[in-house]
C-alpha cells in the first residue's frame, strides 16, 4: 500500500513523530531495522531532560530545547512514562576558567529562555545535595531540568501512535530508496517494499547513509560512543539532582544522576568510533567513568554496579540538528544529527517536522477520535496492598511475581507481549516491564520469561531471542535424539 | 489479617528443616511461604549427587534430599503456601505476600527468614565488551538444562570455579557441549575437590587459575571471549590475552544472600557475610525474626544448612513459648586468617555454641584459637583449611559463663 | 606405575599416591579407610554415578531427574547419556521408579517426583 508518510527509524524521534502525525487523517508507517523500537541512540542514553542553557543561542538545538521541555513533561504524563523534575547542577571545581564557564552558561541560559537558573556557591549546593564533593566550588543550578526513561518514552510514543493507526514494520533494514511517480519505494534487505508519498529520515546514527540512499547525502554522522554504569536501586538516592561537570568539546562530561526508575547512573565517556554498531564497553572507558564520577560524588558505591553499557550518539557534520526539507529531493525530510539534547527535544522536533511536512504540501486534517493518552503499564506497581488484592482477584496473572528483584508480575509481562508495540524478545520485555533489569539481571526470571514469550507468540523455546536476529537464547531441545 | 505462631519465608532446605524442627519443639502452628510450585528451592535443579552424606548418612541427589524434608513437612501437617511471594516483612512481624488469589498478610509471633541466595551477575563483574545472548549465570543454565530440558550452548567457557560452575561443566558435557575452559581469577579454586576431579578431570576440561575473562565478543549471540592471566592484584596481564571462540559463557562467580526483605525489615546486615547479624539462636537484631541457611551465610554443604535451620526452628518455637530471655550478649570477632565468625553475638546463658567461620585463603595445617581478652577458650587443629569450606568450632557452655569481653577466633599456621 | 589422586570421599580432599603393580595397589596419603578404598577402585575400576534427565513426553518443558542406581564404569558414562537423550518417559513418576532397565549393568531410577 502507499502510505502518506514513511518514517525510517523507530528511535525516540521517529516514534514521537509517528505519534504526532497520528493526530491527523494520514496513513503513517515506521520502518525499523531492529526487532524493537528504541534500539539505537535512544536505547543507551542518559535520560536527561536538559534545562536549555547549553546550546548556542540561535541554533535549532537551542530553539528545540527551549520549546521542548514543557511539552515533553506533558507527553510523559499523557504516555505514563516514568519521569521526575529533579533539577540539575553543573559543577565547577575551583578553577577560574570553570567559574567563567558557569557564568557563560548562565548568560546563555538567559538568552535561550531557560527559567529559574541560579549560580550557587559550593556550600549552598551541598546544603541541597549533601554528597556533592567538597571540591565543588560553585554550581549552575537548573531547576527545570528532569529525568525520564528514554526507551520507555519511545516505546510509549510508538505504542500510542499504533493505537491511533500508525504501522510499525520491524526487521526492515533499508537497503534501497527509489523515487518514482512522485512516491518513494523503500526496499529492505529481505526484499520487502514500502511505498510512501513523503519520507522522513529519523535513522539516528545511520541518517547520513539513509540520506545518501535517498539522493541527498549532504551531511555525515560521526558516531560517538559513551560508556555508562548503572547501580542498584539501593544507591538511587545517593544524589537527587543530575550532576554535570563543566562541558568540554566532547560533550557534557561525566554525570552522576538518579534515573527515572530509581537507579543511579554514572557516565558517559565520549569517544569517536568507526561504526554505529559499536556497543562494546572497555576497561579504560569504565575506569574513566569511575574516576570522573567520583570527582563529583566521592561516595558513589561502585560495588553496587549492576550493569554497564555503551550508547551511541549521532553527531552530525553541521554541528546543529538537521531538520529540513531536502533542497534536491521533493518529499524527503531530514531529521539528522540529533544528538543531545535530542531526547529533551523529541516532542518539539516532532512538531517542527510536522510543520515542515505541512509546508511541503502534506494536508493535515485532525482526527476526531485521536487519543493521546496511553494507559499506565506500571499502574499495578503503584497500587496499595488493598488495591492490588482487588486487582489480582480480577486478574490472577498479576498475583504471580516473575521478576523478584523488581517485583514484576506475570500480568505485566503478558501485557508487554500484547500491548502496542508488542515485545517480541527478552530485551523487549525487559525494557517494557523491568523484568530482568534488577540486581540478578534476569538470572531467576529469565527462563520463565522465555517460556512466556514462547507460549504467547506461539514460537518454540529455541526461537526466543534476546534482541532479534541471531541472538537466540537456547541451542537445542534436549531428549529428542533419534 | 490472619495470625500464625511461626511464618517461614522460603521452602528450600533451610525453610523445610526449620519448620519440622519448630514443630517437633512443640510449636504446631507453623506455615511456609514459597514462590515456587513445590517445596525444595534450588535443590530441585541440583540433580547431581553428593547431598546428605553428613546429615542423613547417605548420598542423595538434590531433589532426593529435598524430598526427605518435604515429607517431614507433609507428615507434620505443616501448611505450605506455594507460588506465594513474600513482598515485605515488617519489624512487627507482619508478613505480606502475594499469589494468584490476592494479597495475603499474616501476623506472626516469630518469622524465620530462609530466602537463600542469588548468583552474582555479569554486571557486577564489569567485564568489557558487547552484550550478546549466550551469557548465563551457571544456575540459570542449570535450571534451563535440568528442569526445562534446553541446552543453552555448544562451545562453553566457564568463568569462576564455584561448585555450580563445575557441576555445569559436567552437565553441559553430558549433553554434548564442548567445555573449552574454566577460568578462576583466584590462584585456587573455590569449589569442592570432588567436583574438580569428577566434573573437570573426567572430561579433560582445563582449569586455568589466576585467569579471568577480560572481553566479550559478538553482536547477537556470543562469538568468543578473551581471557588473560592476572597478577597478584588481580589485574589482567596484557601479554597473556588469548581469544577463545565460544557461543556460551557461564558465570559461577559467587553467591549473594538475598537479603532485600531483611534490609526492608530494618535488620542490620554483616558486611562480610552479607547476611543478618545473629546470635547463637539465629535470631537477628529485630526480636522474633530469625534467619538461617544461605540467606544468613553461604554454606558449602546443604547438610549444614539443615542443621542451622533446625537451630533457628527450635529457637523460634522457644520464643513463641516464652522461653527465650534477653541476656548479656558477647560479641564475636574474626581474627588473623579468619574472614568471618558467625554468630556475631552469643548470649552469656547459652548452652554449647557452635561457631562457624571461613578462612581468608587456603592454608595447610592450622590451629584455630578461640579466646577472650584474657584466656584461650578452645582450640582445634585442621590438616588443611580452604576458603571454600565452612569450619565449625564448638564452645562448651561452661566456657561461656566466664568470658571477659569479646570472643576472637584466629588461626595459627602450624 | 605411580598415580597421584585427589581423594573425593569427603571435602578434606587428601592427596593420595597409589603404586600400582598388576592388580595390587598400595596407597599412601589417605586419612581414612574409605580414602584407601577409593584410590584402589579409582586405579583399577573407576566408577561413576551418572545423574541426568529424561524428557517427560506428557508434560510441557518438563524433565525427569534420574540417576544410575549403581555407579557405572567411568568409560560407560557417555553411552548412558546417549541412551537417556534418545528416550522419553511418561508422568506421573515417583522417586525410585525404575525408568529404564538394564543399562550398562544397572537401572535408571527417578530422583524426583513428576505429578
Amino acid at each position: 500500500m502507499l502510505y502518506d508518510v514513511l518514517i525510517i527509524g523507530a528511535g525516540v524521534i521517529g516514534s514521537m513523530l509517528a505519534r504526532e502525525l497520528s493526530r491527523y487523517q494520514l496513513s503513517v508507517c515506521v520502518l525499523e531495522k531492529e526487532n524493537d523500537v528504541a534500539m539505537g541512540a535512544t536505547h543507551a542514553n542518559s535520560g536527561i531532560i536538559h534545562g536549555g542553557y547549553d546550546p548556542v543561542p540561535g541554533t535549532l538545538k537551542a530553539k528545540m530545547n527551549t520549546d521542548g521541555v514543557e511539552p515533553l513533561f506533558q507527553a510523559a504524563r499523557d504516555l505514563h512514562v516514568p519521569h521526575r523534575r529533579n533539577g540539575s547542577m553543573v559543577c565547577a571545581f575551583g578553577s577560574d576558567a570553570e567559574h567563567a564557564l558557569l557564568d557563560e552558561l548562565y548568560e546563555q541560559g538567559q538568552v535561550n529562555g531557560t527559567p529559574d537558573l541560579r549560580i550557587l556557591s559550593g556550600d549552598e549546593a551541598r546544603a541541597i545535595e549533601p554528597k556533592l564533593s567538597p571540591e565543588v566550588s560553585r554550581v549552575l543550578h537548573v531547576p527545570n531540568a528532569g529525568i525520564i526513561g528514554p526507551y520507555d518514552l519511545a516505546i510509549a510514543a510508538m505504542g500510542n501512535a499504533m493505537d491511533n493507526g500508525a504501522v510499525l514494520l520491524r526487521n526492515f533494514p533499508v537497503v534501497e530508496i527509489r523515487r518514482e511517480d512522485a512516491r518513494f519505494v523503500v526496499t529492505s534487505e529481505k526484499g520487502d517494499c514500502a511505498e510512501g508519498r513523503y519520507l522522513v529520515n529519523c535513522a539516528g546514527a545511520y541518517s547520513d547513509r539513509i540520506a545518501a540512499m535517498a539522493g541527498d547525502g549532504f551531511y555525515t554522522i560521526t558516531p560517538r560512543a559513551g560508556e555508562y554504569m548503572l547501580l542498584d536501586r539501593a544507591e538511587g538516592d545517593t544524589v537527587s539532582h543530575t550532576l554535570f561537570q563543566c562541558p568540554t568539546e566532547d560533550g557534557k562530561g561525566i554525570l552522576v544522576s538518579p534515573t527515572a526508575h530509581g537507579n543511579l547512573l554514572v557516565g558517559p565517556t565520549a569517544k569517536k568510533v568507526a561504526s554505529p554498531e559499536h556497543h562494546d564497553t572497555t576497561p579504560e572507558g569504565l575506569a574513566e567513568v569511575t574516576r570522573l564520577a567520583a570527582k563529583s560524588v566521592p561516595s558513589v558505591n561502585f560495588r553496587q554496579v549492576i550493569t554497564s553499557f555503551t550508547g551511541i550518539r549521532a553527531t552530525g557534520s553541521t554541528g546543529d540538528f538537521i531538520l529540513e526539507a531536502s533542497k534536491t529531493v521533493p518529499g524527503l525530510i531530514h531529521a539528522g544529527g540529533v544528538e543531545s539534547p535530542g531526547l529533551t527535544c523529541s516532542v518539539s522536533i516532532a512538531r517542527y517536522l510536522t510543520g515542515i511536512l505541512r509546508e511541503e504540501g502534506l494536508e493535515l486534517n485532525e482526527k476526531s477520535d485521536w487519543n493521546g493518552v496511553r494507559e499506565d503499564t506500571h499502574a499495578f506497581q503503584h497500587m496499595t496492598d488493598e488495591e492490588k488484592d482487588a486487582f489480582i482477584r480480577e486478574h490472577p496473572a498479576y498475583g504471580k511475581i516473575v521478576c523478584r528483584c523488581e517485583g514484576i508480575t506475570e500480568g505485566e509481562i503478558l501485557d508487554a507481549i500484547h500491548r502496542n508495540p508488542p515485545a517480541l524478545d527478552m530485551d523487549g520485555v525487559k525494557r517494557r516491564t523491568r523484568a530482568g533489569m534488577g540486581r540478578c539481571q534476569g538470572g531467576f526470571c529469565g527462563p520463565y520469561v522465555m517460556a512466556l514469550i514462547s507460549r504467547e507468540l506461539g514460537i518454540p523455546m529455541e526461537e526466543v531471542t534476546k534482541k532479534g536476529g541471531d541472538s537466540r537464547m537456547l541451542v537445542e531441545r534436549i531428549g529428542e535424539d533419534k | 489479617m490472619i495470625c500464625h505462631d511461626i511464618v517461614i519465608v522460603g521452602g528450600g532446605p533451610a525453610g523445610m528443616a526449620a519448620a519440622a524442627a519448630a514443630y517437633d519443639a512443640g510449636c504446631h502452628d507453623v506455615v511456609i511461604l514459597d514462590r515456587e510450585p513445590q517445596l525444595g528451592g534450588i535443590l530441585m535443579q541440583c540433580i547431581h549427587n553428593g547431598f546428605g552424606l553428613h546429615k542423613l548418612g547417605k548420598e542423595l541427589t538434590g531433589p532426593e534430599y529435598a524430598a526427605v524434608y518435604a515429607e517431614m513437612v507433609e507428615k507434620r501437617g505443616i501448611r505450605v503456601y506455594t507460588e506465594t511471594m513474600v513482598t515485605h516483612v515488617s519489624p512487627e512481624r507482619v508478613v505480606t505476600s502475594q499469589n494468584r488469589q490476592g494479597i495475603l498478610k499474616i501476623q506472626a509471633k516469630a518469622v524465620i527468614l530462609a530466602m537463600g541466595c542469588r548468583e552474582r551477575s555479569r554486571g557486577a563483574l564489569n567485564i568489557a565488551g558487547s552484550r550478546p545472548a549466550g551469557i548465563y549465570s551457571a544456575g540459570t543454565a542449570q535450571k534451563l538444562v535440568n528442569c526445562m530440558g534446553y541446552q543453552v550452548g555448544r562451545r562453553v567457557v566457564i568463568l569462576g570455579s564455584g561448585d555450580i560452575g563445575l557441576i555445569m561443566a559436567r552437565r553441559m558435557s553430558f549433553e554434548g557441549a564442548k567445555v573449552e575452559a574454566v577460568c578462576e581469577v583466584m590462584p585456587y579454586s573455590g569449589g569442592l575437590t570432588r567436583n574438580i576431579v569428577q566434573c573437570l578431570e573426567d572430561f579433560g576440561i582445563p582449569l586455568y587459575l589466576s585467569t579471568t575473562v577480560v572481553q566479550i565478543h559478538g553482536r547477537d549471540r556470543l562469538e568468543g571471549v578473551t581471557i588473560a592471566q592476572v597478577d597478584e592484584n588481580r589485574r589482567p596481564i596484557d601479554e597473556t590475552r588469548r581469544y577463545i571462540p565460544c557461543d556460551t559463557l557461564l558465570l559461577s562467580v559467587g553467591l549473594i544472600p538475598e537479603n532485600e526483605l531483611t534490609r526492608a525489615a530494618g535488620i542490620p546486615i554483616d558486611p562480610v557475610t552479607n547476611g543478618a547479624l545473629v546470635d547463637e539462636n539465629c535470631q537477628t537484631a529485630v526480636p522474633g525474626i530469625f534467619a538461617c541457611g544461605n540467606v544468613l551465610q553461604v554454606h558449602d554443604l546443604v547438610d549444614y544448612v539443615s542443621e542451622e535451620a533446625e537451630r533457628a526452628g527450635i529457637a523460634a518455637a522457644g520464643l513463641v513459648a516464652g522461653e527465650i530471655s534477653d541476656d548479656v550478649e558477647i560479641a564475636t570477632r574474626a581474627g588473623n586468617g579468619v574472614r568471618y565468625v558467625l554468630p556475631q553475638k552469643i548470649r552469656s546463658t547459652a548452652q554449647e555454641v557452635s561457631l562457624f567461620l571461613r578462612v581468608s585463603q587456603p592454608f595447610g595445617r592450622v590451629r584455630f584459637v578461640v579466646e577472650d581478652e584474657e584466656k584461650v577458650l578452645a582450640t582445634a587443629t585442621r590438616l588443611r583449611a580452604a576458603p571454600g569450606e565452612m569450619e565449625k568450632l564448638n564452645l562448651p557452655a561452661e566456657k561461656l559463663s566466664s568470658v571477659r569481653g569479646e570472643i576472637t577466633v584466629r588461626l595459627e599456621v602450624l | 606405575m605411580t598415580r597421584t589422586l585427589t581423594c573425593i570421599i569427603c571435602p578434606r580432599g587428601c592427596a593420595l599416591t597409589a603404586e600400582i603393580v598388576g592388580e595390587d595397589v598400595r596407597v599412601s596419603g589417605h586419612a581414612c579407610k574409605r580414602g584407601e578404598a577409593y584410590a584402589v577402585n579409582e586405579c583399577l575400576h573407576p566408577m561413576r554415578t551418572v545423574t541426568a534427565t529424561i524428557r517427560v513426553n506428557n508434560r510441557e518443558d518438563t524433565m525427569a531427574a534420574v540417576k544410575t542406581r549403581e555407579p557405572v564404569a567411568k568409560g560407560d558414562m557417555m553411552a548412558v547419556m546417549q541412551m537417556l537423550r534418545s528416550r522419553t518417559v511418561a508422568a506421573p513418576i515417583r522417586i525410585g521408579d525404575i525408568l529404564v532397565q538394564d543399562v550398562c549393568g544397572t537401572d535408571i531410577v527417578a530422583t524426583r517426583d513428576v505429578e
